[in-house]
């Protein structure tokens, strides 16, 4: 029976060269936050297009946190993050040998949004925000007229995102002034379309997300002017993230590369300089959403990747909140220089 | 005509007991019908909701490109091909480990403590949510032997997922082979293997397919285990081709290849802000939907000639 013969080959064969053969050359591997990650995939979309048949690049969604667990690992050579790298994780990178370099590649502005019907709010301040968010809030402020003299007499609807998101992290910090302290009576899901969803259906909604979910659900959710530390109340757009006026709802994005694997691989190499080129990112990064980097910055983040400049700008637990991007290449310099 | 006893017939009233249960049968085929309804107008809508947001964005080029930021232009091609390879894969290791261990428990292992503890563990491994098996293959296949996160591994975790269900599917086709038909084989001085090769195992095909293809329509549309195992979400590459000009001519370098499946796919354009995103992700679910159809298909049709060569 020479047909069944072949099949059983086949199988054979299957079984012994499986895990008998090398990797693929020439792949950058890339995972880590799903904020980031339209980012990078419009990079590496682009990047592979440009060397075809070359370089490859893969892309995952593990989540900030997921990401840099296999960063640590030497699973991957490039972690898209919406964070900063924490001290535990910085840790893990350090007993396994994982030298890294910290590049801010773009930023989100933070949306705050109500349902078109709330004819009430025009403006709120952090002060308020925290009321509403605070962790002393759960259950106790519950009602809009609790938030500002003269607002109506109106339960108060809170969506949010997940508290695995670099989203809730970033938020908290900026607005009750420590990560990961929120009430925790507000409807939070991890889908961001689905808090949309609840905003445009519900009159008495507040939710927060990034500004790319908001501009594509305009005629169904109103955007609130955040009152900035100069006082003027500001929309959220990327003009205003851009020239810092949105603050301090805007945060910067980044990934991390590994030393080594900028120095073994070409196809590392290429990449991040690509992801850098001050010809091509801003255009790229605004068609997905998001807001470039002012120019100088493309410019001080490849200095800081010829010169290897290791490690974080906020060891020693230094906040994200009010920093801008030079700040964050400067003071991952500094850190650098010193040690 | 028996005469039931302690009864006299001129008592029972059998117009009104016949009347009573034509009653109670219409009443109980009306109940049937209205869940039937309930749960099929739910699917309907679901399936047709779906299919008015996705048919129009099918078309060949959908099928041919590979995964864009703009919605447009992007395709499905990388989930289409992994898909299709990791369900070779699982249906490849499945299928015969299945069966041969269906076999073994239905008619060859003796009936003592280590059978019966056997029997309930597949039993209850039918059950376990997958996401159990994608840690699984986490800590032993991709950390422990080192294998990464590969089409092998991914077919390894979903065949183990299926496992279950095609070995108890097996048994019970080949529980539902009359047992004359052994005792004929045997006394036509056929013995054991014999018997279950020519005899026992060709009537049972169509019962064991059945089941194998439930269960690989189960695996086609899993996401937890295969996330898990850290599957890749943008991936604009095809695998090595398994087919090559210089000799062996097959190559198996592909096993070892990143990859994506059509489910994430669908996940994560349907997380993405924009519209023609998720219109994207309802016409992947078409395709995925239209796999599944082809498998149950190419099921009938096997089962159909299967049955018609065994008379």
């Amino acid at each position: 029976m020479p047909r069944r013969d072949a099949v059983v080959w086949a199988a054979v064969a299957i079984v012994m060269a499986g895990p008998a053969l090398a990797q693929q050359a020439e792949t950058v591997r890339i995972d880590g936050s799903s904020t980031v990650y339209p980012v990078t995939e419009a990079f590496a979309e682009e990047f592979q297009s440009d060397f075809r048949g070359q370089y490859q690049v893969t892309v995952g969604v593990s989540g900030t946190g997921g990401g840099f667990q296999r960063f640590c690992r030497g699973e991957t050579h490039i972690s898209n993050a919406s964070r900063p790298i924490s001290q535990s994780e910085r840790e893990a990178c350090e007993q396994a040998g994982i030298e890294f370099i910290e590049l801010p590649i773009a930023m989100d502005a933070l949306a705050v949004v109500i349902n078109p019907q709330n004819d009430w709010v025009d403006h709120l301040t952090v002060e308020e925000l925290r009321r509403m968010w605070e962790p002393e809030s759960q259950e106790q402020v519950t009602n809009w007229s609790q938030i500002r003299e003269g607002f109506p007499d109106r339960p108060l609807a809170l969506f949010a995102p997940g508290v695995d998101s670099g989203t809730f992290d970033y938020f908290t910090e900026a607005v009750v002034g420590e990560a990961h302290s929120s009430r925790g009576d507000f409807t939070a899901s991890e889908d961001d379309n689905i808090l949309v969803q609840g905003v445009a259906s519900d009159p008495n909604a507040l939710a927060y997300f990034g500004l790319a979910y908001y501009t594509e659900n305009q005629d169904r959710l109103k955007a609130v002017p955040i009152v900035n530390e100069q006082g003027e109340a500001v929309e959220p757009s990327i003009e205003n993230a851009m020239n810092g006026s949105y603050n301090p709802l805007s945060r910067p994005l980044f990934i991390y590369v590994s030393t080594q694997a900028i120095d073994q691989s070409e196809a590392v190499r290429q990449f991040v300089n690509y992801y850098l080129d001050p010809e091509l990112a801003p255009e790229l990064v605004a068609e997905v959403g998001y807001v470039p980097l002012p120019e100088t910055a493309y410019q001080m983040a490849m200095e800081n990747l010829e010169n290897r400049v290791t490690g974080s700008a906020f060891e020693g637990g230094g906040s994200q909140v009010g920093m801008t991007i030079e700040d964050v290449l400067a003071t991952a310099r500094q850190r650098a220089g010193t040690n | 005509m028996t005469h039931l006893s302690g009864f006299r017939e001129e008592q029972i009233d059998y117009a009104g007991l016949i009347t009573r249960a034509k009653r109670g049968d219409l009443l109980f085929g009306l109940i049937g019908l209205v869940v039937m309804m309930i749960a099929i107008l739910t699917l309907m809508t679901l399936i047709v909701d779906l299919a008015l947001d996705g048919i129009p964005r099918l078309s060949w080029d959908f099928l041919t490109n590979f995964p864009s930021r703009r919605a447009a232009q992007a395709g499905i091609l990388s989930p289409l091909v992994g898909t299709t390879l990791v369900m070779l894969v699982t249906a490849i290791l499945a299928i015969p480990l299945g069966v041969m261990a269906g076999l073994y428990l239905e008619e060859y292992a003796p009936k003592n403590l280590l059978t019966n503890i056997i029997e309930i563990n597949v039993t209850n491994l039918a059950g376990v949510p997958s996401i159990i098996y994608g840690l699984l293959a986490l800590g032993l296949f991709v950390q422990t032997f080192g294998m990464g996160e590969t089409i092998l591994v991914a077919g390894m975790v979903l065949a183990l997922l299926i496992l279950p269900v095609v070995i108890v599917a097996t048994r019970e086709a080949i529980r539902a082979v009359p047992g004359e038909m052994r005792e004929a084989a045997f006394a036509l001085g056929a013995d054991k293997w014999q018997t279950m090769a020519f005899y026992v195992l060709p009537v049972a095909t169509p019962g064991i397919l059945t089941g194998a293809i439930v269960g690989l329509a189960r695996a086609i549309g899993e996401t937890a285990p295969i996330i898990t195992i850290g599957a890749l979400t943008f991936i604009a590459f095809l695998p090595p081709s398994p087919i090559q000009a210089e000799p062996p001519f097959l190559n198996f370098q592909w096993l070892n290849s990143p990859f994506t499946v059509m489910p994430i796919q669908m996940f994560n354009w349907v997380s993405r802000p924009q519209e023609a995103f998720h219109i994207n992700a309802a016409a992947t679910g078409i395709v995925l939907m239209g796999m599944t159809l082809l498998m149950n298909g190419l099921a009938v049709w096997l089962r159909y000639r299967i049955r018609r060569q065994v008379k």
